[in-house]
């Protein structure tokens, strides 16, 4: 069973559609016992980040914990930028620091925000996208993204005026800036190998 | 870089998806929840939904309805049709929708808009103009609201920018002259729209064949076309839309 982080934001509804969808069990709760017992974790979000984290509130450490001890985590949305160090939307607000970097605008001469359709190029080695191909388009709707600094995380890039990482993996952590649960059915291809990887399975 | 979009549009009232020609005239085209899915599974870029029934009040039933479309859909999915209040928006986006629609609330209080992106940010918030082009003033359109029923007073094009300033997204820009004609979407209403705002344009009315697709996007600026009536009676595929506009050199996600 996977779980889906429950912390009252936005559309979570559209997370679990989908992954019931691909026949995947799946639960919405923020009770430690479910959380712990899950396959792998799944952070929504729609949301701004500071509201988003204060939101999360004490989950936030046993999401954090349960990652570092080799839970499967993906993070989506604004569940992806909490992945990280900290955030500038609206003041400064401090993530989860699973993986280093920061989040900040996007650069003023782009539209803002980034949203609709956007080539993401894969990286071969990012399992989560096995199966792919090299490039697929996914469905973003941002204003903020992420710096990555880690030297450990794995990315890939979408193009918006500049290189945007949309995708991050760091070992058992994988963070996408896109809504693969509204990205038809490529989106859902992401989703059934997040699934298969919270069940040991290697992805193809 | 973004693509171009394809949204088809269901038209709902009583449960059922309808088409007309200028909004008179409707006919049963389906069932909303199977040609949502038929839609999101055929690869559409998004999907409306528009509850032609509630004009005039916002309708409960339509809630339960769009939480059984949205189970099956995987694509952004917008909703309206007598959305008047940011209680009514939440409830709508928590039913599924990922983003709504507000045409006759938002000419009433504009500052409906600026509640709207203030709460839940403004790629939420699709402005939807009725546009029918003025009998008295050339090359000018006017806003009709209502289902198109009751023309008001203003400008399309100053509507439009007004409407960017309150905070609106979006804008979903319906041709009452075209729509359901399949004769070709009003370029000239397109290009004059999306010329004055900043925000995207979706041009609305009038799609009858591929080529149609391809001037609203080249002549008319739009950001994204939406159909009803070439998707649901079956002319045409999202497939060979798609394919079409790439063809002809269209950023589209095939």
């Amino acid at each position: 069973m996977i779980a889906v982080v429950d912390y009252n934001v936005g559309n979570v509804r559209s997370v679990c559609n989908a992954f019931r969808h691909i026949g995947c069990p799946v639960t919405l709760s923020r009770d430690m016992a479910v959380l712990q017992d899950a396959a792998g974790l799944v952070l929504p979000g729609v949301a701004a980040f500071g509201y988003a984290v204060n939101a999360l509130g004490s989950a936030a450490d046993l999401v954090k914990q349960l990652a570092l001890n080799g839970k499967p985590l993906l993070g989506i949305c604004v569940g992806y930028q909490m992945l990280f160090d900290e955030s500038f939307e609206y003041g400064r607000h401090e993530g989860l620091g699973l993986i280093a970097g920061s989040v900040v605008p996007i650069p003023p001469e782009q539209t803002v925000p980034h949203m609709g359709w956007n080539q993401v190029h894969l990286a071969e080695e990012i399992d989560l996208f096995a199966g792919l191909g090299a490039q697929k388009h996914f469905y973003f709707a941002h204003s903020f993204y992420a710096k990555v600094t880690d030297a450990k995380a794995k990315i890939a890039y979408t193009d918006y005026g500049f290189s945007l990482a949309a995708v991050v993996q760091k070992e058992n952590i994988y963070g996408v800036q896109f809504h693969p649960e509204k990205s038809g059915k490529t989106g859902l291809r992401v989703l059934e190998n997040f699934a298969k990887i919270c069940e040991g399975k290697n992805p193809t | 870089m973004l693509t171009k979009r394809i949204i088809p549009c269901l038209d709902v009232k009583d449960n059922r998806v309808v088409k007309g020609v200028k909004f008179l005239n409707l006919r049963d085209a389906g069932d909303p929840v199977e040609l949502g899915a038929r839609y999101s599974d055929e690869g559409a870029d998004e999907l409306v939904f528009l509850d032609i029934t509630a004009t005039i009040r916002f309708r409960k039933t339509i809630v339960e309805l769009v939480e059984k479309v949205a189970e099956n859909v995987f694509i952004p999915f917008t909703v309206g049709g007598g959305i008047q209040t940011v209680e009514q928006m939440d409830e709508i986006l928590r039913s599924g929708a990922d983003k709504v629609s507000v045409n006759t609330a938002a000419v009433d209080n504009p500052a409906l808009l600026t509640e709207a992106a203030q709460r839940f940010g403004s790629q939420c918030v699709v402005l939807a103009i009725d546009a029918r082009r003025s009998k008295t003033k050339p090359g000018c359109w006017q806003v009709c609201v209502k289902a198109g029923s009751e023309p008001t007073d203003l400008d399309v094009v100053e509507w439009a920018v007004k409407g960017e300033k309150f905070g609106a997204g979006e804008i979903l820009l319906t041709s009452m002259d075209a729509d359901g004609t399949k004769a070709g979407y009003d370029n000239e209403l397109n290009k004059a729209v999306s010329d004055a705002v900043n925000i995207p344009v979706i041009a609305s009315g009038g799609a009858g064949k591929l080529e149609h697709l391809y001037d609203a996007i080249i002549q008319g600026g739009a950001d994204a076309v939406l159909m009803a009536s070439i998707t649901h009676f079956g002319n045409c595929t999202i497939k060979q839309m798609k394919e079409y506009l790439a063809n002809r050199g269209i950023a589209m996600n095939l």
